[in-house]
């Protein structure tokens, strides 16, 4: 039948269910099959509903739909949550000899097994989520040698026995399944001979930091950018660097600034809430001209929000936040391996043109995994420039007849000689007041006007300098013209297929970059229908780009606390399309 | 350079706008001698400084510095000694940016024991805002914004140190130059976090906290025989809110600065100029 299976395992928070759906995540990944993943998860350490869903085919996925095909239901609450996507060739993993009454819906097939008696017979209940793996491989066709590894990599350092175990466990969830039912729902899991690697978003951006020859990371515990944290504690030891858990974000935006000027390239990650705390110092930062990539993940806001669950709603935030007026540059990466690339680049931009470089990612791209082939990550790729670093031999030419260094020297650029502490004779203040080339404290109109347009100039440089281009999918020559940003990339290109056998013709442009940002103006005025689509309430983009091509521009938005959907996506753009410009 | 430096190395062009007769000009005269005496120079040296009167100290002194925001000044230079143990690593600030403000920063720089100094020119009062009541001023003291007093005690930034785990505390005089400089030397040189309370007289807007005040109150530490090794004592005089000390009171033989805790001793500034050789083993973990 086919090809494009969704499996999904949900219960209460503590069942353990994030780590058996990354088992069988792994183990399809290494059988050459291409995953994408996506999590429900509530804001709460033990009870309430949370899933693992995995969608997996041989060929490129890279977003979820409203279907599932096997759904593991550790609670009726799991599979109440999931009625919708439910039809008549899905089948339900469940353990009937538990307490609980299932009431599985008429149209899928109940798949009965005592994944808790099972369990213990391969030497403990708590192995019941690897029984109901391997039953869902019988189910599914899917070797169940497969999983050997992943128990092994999730296993492994507590005991060969207990990975001993849950391979046993796996076998008899198979064997019941293959002696008690004959259900065949037409799988048979394809397996190829590709080498895939399977990680999230947050990894990706850890992954990226390291490559970028990231040293400092200092970060208070947010969700959903803690992970980043996680990921570089135990690894960027390697590289002689170091990773600090600060007291709060004004601290860690703060040791962060401190790294940056002492010539570490440095980088604090955190949330909405994070980045209003860190505003302040974000001004700091681009006024003493330091090298800083601050990476927001954003959730659902305002204030504390919905913290578990994915928004776009920071854009304005880390467009316009903080007082005064400070050059930025807010970069936005729309997959997760777009997530490590767009890491690299903000550690250059940032050191380029010493100025903060907000790197925006969502709770989308964060918290879900996805397969790539690992020439995704070409390291030999990764080019590093550490902008106009000066060193004992070149710090003459930027000092003044007394010989002081001048560090915010105007230039035709905008971009004034960097000196790192133990660089000799560049010694020299930095600070937020406004100052003079020397960095020393003034008032004088001149002076002002002469540093606050230099440190705007860099903007302009970059702006010509610097290759700020979009993506692009579907039709080039389409006369509908979809844009959007972040995480949608991946649903929207997913839909095209969807308007395609609709006979729409759509063409999608999907910016990485917000600030600078490619000029939309042409397309927009070539395009008889222009669609933005975002995860927020108002379309903060949108708006940018109406002000930029002064033309109004149609909208979709999503703010439920849930990504968009390829196909509910391709629906809401049909609609849409036949919808009235809205009046100037 | 290091052999031949003077105190004046580390002295700006820039000439101070604090108040003729400040504590101020007498505190940071010491850390530059401080400086100079351990052989540091201004091109390995990292001066942070916070907001206020204190903060201006970074533009009057000679160094790589930063000056920051308002009572963060704490975690900039932790960040600077982290990513750099080969530079010397002061921070400098007020008792409003210190134990108000940025208390917080206070009580975690405390506990990291991060290699550097920290010195803080405590008034009792905020200055540049022409005169407000600031943590340590009395609770009866008069201000714009406390008419009748803050009605609530002073913090004791000593006490609040010990209590974080300190693992030097000292406090010193602007006025009493040679030991004031003798102190902040000793908060240099100490393996660890040394922190310094330094009484530096606001002569605009406090006449309590006065130059005659301290200059009759003060009891010299060194004099009493007092033992920096004793917890106990230091527990005493630290707590003793009959008198005011100067000297060092209290210091952990013990101390192992962050550092040597976690392993971070390598020059963060250096990086190749690609990703590292073995990058690509970072891909082959998510196999």
């Amino acid at each position: 039948m086919t090809e494009d299976l969704n499996w999904a395992i949900g219960g209460e928070a503590g069942d353990g269910i994030d780590s058996t759906g990354k088992i069988f995540a792994q183990a399809l990944s290494r059988a050459g099959r291409h995953v994408f993943t996506s999590k429900d998860f509530a804001s709460r350490i033990r009870g309430g509903y949370t899933a693992y869903k995995i969608r997996t085919s041989v060929d490129q996925v890279q977003s979820v739909v409203d279907r599932l095909d096997i759904l593991v239901a550790l609670t009726q609450r799991t599979i109440d949550e999931n009625l919708d996507e439910l039809h008549d060739g899905s089948a339900i993993i469940y353990d009937g000899e538990r307490s609980w009454e299932a009431n599985i819906p008429e149209e899928a097939t109940a798949v009965d097994v005592p994944l808790k008696s099972l369990a213990e017979e391969a030497g403990g209940a708590i192995m019941r989520n690897t029984v109901a793996l391997g039953a869902a491989c019988e189910i599914t066709g899917f070797d169940v040698e497969y999983l050997d590894e992943s128990l092994e990599k999730r296993f492994g350092g507590k005991g060969s026995k207990i990975v001993e175990n849950n391979r046993e466990a796996a076998r008899l969830g198979q064997e019941y399944v293959q002696e008690n039912y004959d259900v065949d729902l037409g799988y048979d899991l394809e397996t190829t001979d590709n080498d895939y690697v399977l990680l999230n978003g947050d990894e990706a951006i850890g992954m990226g930091a390291l490559a970028a020859g990231c040293r400092f990371y200092a970060g208070y515990p947010i969700t959903p950018a803690t992970n980043v944290m996680e990921y570089l504690t135990g690894r960027i030891e390697r590289y002689g660097g170091h990773v600090v858990q600060a007291e709060d974000e004004l601290s860690a935006i703060n040791m962060a600034l401190g790294a940056a000027r002492a010539g570490a390239r440095s980088m604090t990650a955190t949330s909405g809430p994070g980045i209003d705390l860190m505003a302040e110092t974000f001004g700091l930062i681009a006024t003493s001209e330091t090298p800083l990539v601050i990476c927001d993940v954003m959730r659902s806001g305002p204030s504390t929000g919905m913290p578990t669950k994915q928004e776009q709603g920071d854009l304005n935030m880390t467009l316009y936040g903080g007082h005064g007026e400070v050059p930025r540059f807010v970069i936005t990466p729309t997959t997760i391996s777009e997530c490590f690339w767009k890491t690299v680049e903000a550690f250059n931009y940032a050191e380029k043109y010493q100025t903060p470089v907000y790197l925006v990612a969502d709770l989308a791209l964060a918290v879900t995994e996805q397969t790539f082939p690992p020439e995704a990550f070409d390291m030999d790729a990764v080019e590093i420039d550490r902008g106009k670093l000066v060193d004992d031999d070149t710090v003459d030419e930027w000092l003044d007849e007394q010989g002081r260094f001048r560090a915010h020297a105007n230039t035709d650029d905008g971009i004034s000689p960097r000196a790192i502490p133990g660089t000799i004779d560049g010694a020299h203040m930095s600070t937020g007041l406004e100052h003079d080339e020397l960095g020393r404290r003034t008032e004088e109109t001149d002076v002002r006007v002469e540093q606050v347009d230099k440190r705007n100039r860099k903007v302009e440089t970059a702006q010509a300098e610097e290759d700020w281009d979009y993506r692009e999918f579907g039709s080039p020559d389409a006369e509908n013209l979809v844009i959007s940003w972040g995480s949608n990339e991946g649903a929207l290109v997913e839909a095209l297929d969807y308007l395609e056998e609709e006979g729409v013709d759509v063409r999608v442009v999907s910016v990485p970059y917000i600030f600078p940002r490619p000029d939309l103006t042409d397309d927009v005025e070539a395009a008889e229908d222009v669609i933005v689509v975002e995860c927020n309430a108002t379309g903060q983009f949108a708006d940018v780009l109406e002000r930029d091509t002064l033309t109004r521009l149609k909208r979709i938005n999503k703010y439920t606390g849930v990504r968009f959907k390829a196909d509910e996506l391709a629906e809401a753009i049909q609609t849409k399309l036949t919808e009235e410009v809205p009046a100037q | 350079m290091s052999s031949e430096v003077r105190f004046t190395d580390f002295k700006s062009d820039k000439q101070p706008t604090w108040c003729p007769g400040c504590g101020d000009f007498g505190t940071m005269n010491g850390m530059m001698k401080a400086l100079a005496n351990t052989g540091n120079d201004p091109d390995n040296t990292f001066v942070v400084a916070g907001i206020g009167c204190s903060g201006k100290i970074g533009t009057y002194m000679h160094s790589y510095a930063l000056h920051g925001v308002h009572g963060r000044a704490l975690p900039v230079g932790q960040g600077v000694k982290m990513a750099r143990p080969d530079i010397e690593v002061m921070v400098a600030g007020g008792d409003g940016d210190g134990y108000s403000i940025g208390a917080g920063h206070f009580v975690h720089a405390v506990r990291r024991n991060v290699d550097m100094s920290y010195v803080v020119m405590d008034n009792r009062i905020y200055g540049l805002t022409k005169g407000q009541a600031s943590p340590t001023s009395r609770s009866d003291f008069e201000t714009s914004t406390t008419p009748e007093g803050p009605k609530q005690p002073p913090v004791n930034p000593l006490a609040l140190a010990l209590a974080s785990g300190a693992t030097f505390i000292a406090q010193s005089f602007a006025s009493d130059a040679m030991r004031h400089a003798e102190i902040v030397q000793e908060a240099i040189e100490h393996d660890g976090f040394g922190f310094v309370n330094v009484f530096s007289p606001c002569v605009t807007f406090n006449d309590v906290d006065t130059y005659d005040y301290f200059r009759d109150t003060l009891v010299d530490l060194e004099e009493e025989g007092h033992d920096r090794h004793d917890y106990e004592a230091a527990k005493e005089v630290i707590l003793d809110a009959g008198k005011e000390y100067q000297g060092v009171m209290y210091q952990n033989e013990n101390s192992v600065p962050y550092h040597e805790q976690h392993g971070v001793t390598e020059d963060m500034s250096e990086i190749p100029d690609g990703a590292p050789e073995d990058a690509m083993d970072l891909v082959r973990e998510f196999y």
